[in-house]
């Protein structure tokens, strides 16, 4: 495949090898092999001259947090950086030149050939106005000069390797018709469809539900091995490339500052900052023991949800989907309850419900005695606030934080004016660990940790009894998650704070709750003590769910 | 798609219905009689009683509204007052100018939008752009009559190529095309602007978008990944303009129609409304309020052949 090269025979990275081969002989078989990559942004710099090596048919997982130039040195290899972006060193994929010198010409025809990449949105990375049949071929057509019958042979080919065969996804389907693992199935396809030697994929299953992203984990290991691809893996979660990488580099801040063959690396952390990471993805909170429970906060009895489709054909009676098909659930003073379920299972139809932003079409919820529905009093409202997942588009970015931690006073038949609104916000902010004086600031100069604090400075402003997170720290790196972990368990030591915790993350269900309930198609399948349901659960679900979960090696064989 | 065109269609005829049931209630109840400003002010009452009773004035509105609707559905759109001729061949005249214009002037302002919105949104913060810009804010700031006084001056006057106004008439239809053709340049030049901009703020877009990286990753270089990822995306904002645009050129050319002496549709409705000639009023809005609304639907149904997550929703 690659001829030989043995200008580089040292490695000179202090005796971090990959696994495979020795010294000399292995260099042959180095397929991408990047020296020194330096990229700024606007003169700012990004990557600090970064050296890896992937070898043919090997996995290199990249990861580190949100900003520490993993996605940037991808888009590098690519040659696909921002406009302002600016690369230096040296990129080579097996005996090629350096790509960072090659013209856009050049590199036009080695992208999709020689380096196919696979994003982390399957939902906007497909164009929605072409069927996917196009999209795949597309690829072919560029490169070869295969006729249009040819090259959509053998996309329907390459979309059968994937796991979506063309008896039941033809080629004519559109992108909005498959589900998100489905569309990521597309993504691979055209990624691959030339059979390119190295392939980058950037958080490919972040956005997808554990179950689907094992199976998508399952093919890019089984592409890797049965066509000899390389695959450079960038993601955040340490988790899901535990048993998949062949080695792991560590990102901080635009530097590689550990890079070992994966079990070693696991075993031994010598960076700090590896340990830290590690240690921050299975951060359990120091929740205060749980309390014998007492009367029921909030009640949901038998409720149902159906929203009507829009008709299939004119004067028929329009189909309606059950979104809730009657689900029950208590939550005690004080108790810290989870809510677990794959995406569409209805979790936040109930949470809306609750909320009492959506009718219901069958049974009742009751918070603190009151019917919840929406157009209940604005004190039974008030009780009630919420937490959301997006800390940057649950905020009006023209309002200062002091307008936006007050708005629910106006919940209050008689809401605090001048000093004492003032105080109330200040006293929210110190809560979450902020200063006061955040208050006069935007939005905009805070973190995505920060706005979760003042997310939830805002949900605590009413002293209400019951927070409602949902998927409150899923956005968030792991290190700034663990920190909101242990501050919302504050919350429970200090206000007596009971909360439904919807997550898909079943470690972060597990830290932060005593009870748990496991949803799937508008029902909830089993519910108990949430160590006792994920480490012994009976119902076949949720023991699809917890053995899909990614799971990170054992820490106890880590010296602290 | 079946269940989406029929759905458009339904949301058609019940605009239309209430559209002639507001426009004969607003020309209704506007102040002036017909019969009496067409006799002057000082004409005695039994005459004035004479020509309401002649014009079908004095009947009571309801049988009038239905009279009126009925007329149009059959293509009889009654009697002007004033000219005494039949509605339908004084509007039938018009149309012939009018619709040729606005086809004509929108035909115009895509070819001239489509290339300069790419190229703008290609060449983006380059000279290609910055030129392109320049073009269409002058074409946008500058009115429509000042051009059409221009083109005048220009093609007309000093080089002679075109006729400076009126209209021949389609016995010649070269000839005909040819009197149009700066009428049409004068009211596509700022269309083409508003064009081009949206097109290229659209493209620019969809340029963002996740798919066109995607694009890039297979191979395509940024022109194929702009031709043909992201027109078809950026053309829904487009043909909404596109829409809007054929109405207003429709009725809206009443000035252009008066730089050029032209017998169209804006200069009819004008005279009517300066004459009280309610029934031609009533009769051309509503013709207009049907255009609109069928241009509507078309760029429903276009959108649905550009976008196939709308044939699904309705």
């Amino acid at each position: 495949m690659t001829s030989s090269d043995t200008a580089h025979s040292s490695r000179g990275r202090g005796g971090q090898r990959p696994p495979h081969g020795s010294e000399r002989a292995s260099d042959p078989t180095t397929l991408l092999r990047a020296r020194d990559l330096k990229v700024t942004i606007a003169d700012h710099p990004v990557i600090h001259g970064i050296s890896f090596d992937i070898a043919p048919g090997e996995i290199l997982a990249l990861t580190g947090e949100s900003g520490s130039g993993k996605s940037m040195t991808a888009l590098a290899v690519m040659g696909l950086l921002p406009d302002r972006a600016n690369a230096t060193g040296s990129l080579t994929i097996g005996d090629g030149e350096n790509l960072l010198a090659l013209p856009e010409k050049k590199l036009c025809t080695l992208r999709g050939r020689e380096m196919g990449m696979i994003f982390q949105e399957p939902m906007t990375a497909l164009n929605p106005v072409q069927t996917i049949g196009r999209q795949v071929s597309e690829t072919i057509r560029i490169h070869t000069a295969v006729p249009a019958r040819e090259a959509e042979i053998r996309a329907a080919e390459m979309l059968a390797r994937v796991g979506l065969p063309p008896d039941r996804f033809p080629l004519s389907r559109y992108p909005h018709e498959l589900s998100g693992g489905q569309r990521q199935r597309v993504g691979i396809a055209m990624a691959i469809a030339l059979r390119p030697r190295l392939l980058i994929a950037d958080e490919p299953t972040t956005a997808l539900d554990v179950t689907t992203q094992a199976q998508i984990l399952d093919l890019l290991k089984s592409l890797v091995a049965e066509e000899g691809m390389s695959l450079l893996m960038i993601t955040h979660d340490l988790a899901v490339v535990s048993d998949m990488a062949d080695r792991i580099a560590v990102m901080n801040k635009g530097e590689i500052v550990e890079e070992a063959p994966a079990a070693q690396l696991f075993r031994e952390m010598r960076h700090p900052y590896t340990r830290t990471l590690f240690e921050a993805s299975q951060h359990r909170a120091d929740l205060p023991p749980e309390q014998p429970r007492t009367e029921p906060l909030l009640k949901v009895e038998g409720a149902r949800r159906a929203y009507a489709l829009p008709r299939t054909r004119p004067f028929t009676a329009r189909p309606t989907f059950e979104a809730l098909k009657g689900v029950d659930l208590t939550l005690h003073r004080g108790e810290r309850l989870g809510l677990v379920g794959e995406s569409g299972c209805g979790k936040s139809t109930l949470t809306r419900a609750i909320l009492g932003l959506e009718p219901l079409q069958g049974g009742t919820i009751t918070a603190f005695g009151q019917q919840v529905s929406p157009d209940m009093p604005a004190a039974t409202r008030a009780g009630l606030q919420v937490v959301f997942q997006d800390p940057y588009g649950s905020f009006n970015p023209r309002h200062r934080v002091r307008r936006l931690i007050a708005e629910p006073l106006h919940l209050l038949s008689d809401p605090p004016q001048g000093r004492a609104r003032d105080e109330a916000v200040a006293e929210a902010l110190t809560a979450v660990g902020l200063s006061p004086d955040d208050a006069d600031r935007h939005i905009h100069a805070f973190s995505g940790g920060q706005r979760q604090r003042i997310a939830i400075a805002r949900a605590l402003i009413l002293r209400p009894e019951v927070i409602l997170f949902d998927e409150a720290v899923s956005a968030l790196d792991v290190r700034v998650r663990a920190q909101i972990l242990d501050l919302i368990a504050d919350l429970s030591r200090d206000y007596g704070l009971a909360w439904l915790f919807i997550s898909h993350d079943l470690t972060v269900v597990r830290s932060i709750t005593d009870r748990v309930l496991v949803m799937q198609e508008g029902r909830i399948v089993e519910e108990g003590p949430t160590a006792q349901i994920l480490d012994a659960p009976t119902h076949a679900y949720t023991r699809k769910l917890v053995a899909a979960a990614p799971r990170l090696p054992e820490i106890g064989k880590i010296s602290t | 798609m079946l269940a989406y065109l029929t759905r458009r269609l339904t949301s058609l005829i019940l605009s239309l219905a209430v559209a002639s049931l507001e426009i004969f209630l607003v020309v209704e109840v506007a102040p002036g009689d017909p019969a009496r400003f067409m006799l002057g002010i000082n004409a005695r009452p039994d005459t004035v009683a004479a020509l309401r009773a002649e014009l079908g004035l004095d009947v009571p509105r309801v049988e009038r509204y239905l009279a009126w609707v009925g007329g149009m559905l059959t293509g009889d759109f009654g009697t002007s007052y004033t000219y005494r001729a039949p509605v339908t061949e004084m509007i039938a005249d018009r149309l012939w100018v009018s619709l040729p214009l606005a086809l004509y002037a929108l035909a115009l302002s895509t070819v001239l939008a489509f290339p300069a919105g790419l190229l703008a949104a290609a060449k983006r913060g380059r000279a290609g752009d910055y030129g392109v810009m320049a073009g269409t804010q002058l074409g946008i700031a500058i009115p429509n009559f000042w051009f059409a006084m221009l083109l005048v001056l220009l093609f007309a006057i000093n080089l002679g190529w075109f006729s400076a106004g009126g209209f021949p008439g389609w016995e010649n239809p070269a000839l005909a095309i040819k009197s149009l053709t700066l009428p049409a340049v004068a009211l596509a030049l700022p269309q083409a602007a508003i064009l081009a901009r949206v097109l290229r703020s659209a493209l620019i877009e969809i340029t963002g978008e996740d798919f066109m990286r995607t694009a890039r990753a297979k191979g395509l270089t940024r022109g194929q990944a702009l031709w043909r990822h992201g027109l078809r995306n950026a053309l829904i904002p487009v043909l909404t303009i596109l829409g809007l645009q054929f109405s207003f050129l429709l009725a809206g050319a009443i000035i252009i129609e008066q730089v050029f002496f032209l017998p169209g549709l804006g200069r009819l409705i004008f005279q009517s409304i300066s004459q009280r000639d309610l029934i031609v009023v009533e009769s051309v809005v509503m013709l207009l309020v049907f255009a609109v609304i069928m241009v509507n639907f078309l760029t429903d149904l276009a959108y649905a052949i550009v976008d196939p997550r709308l044939r699904r929703r309705a």
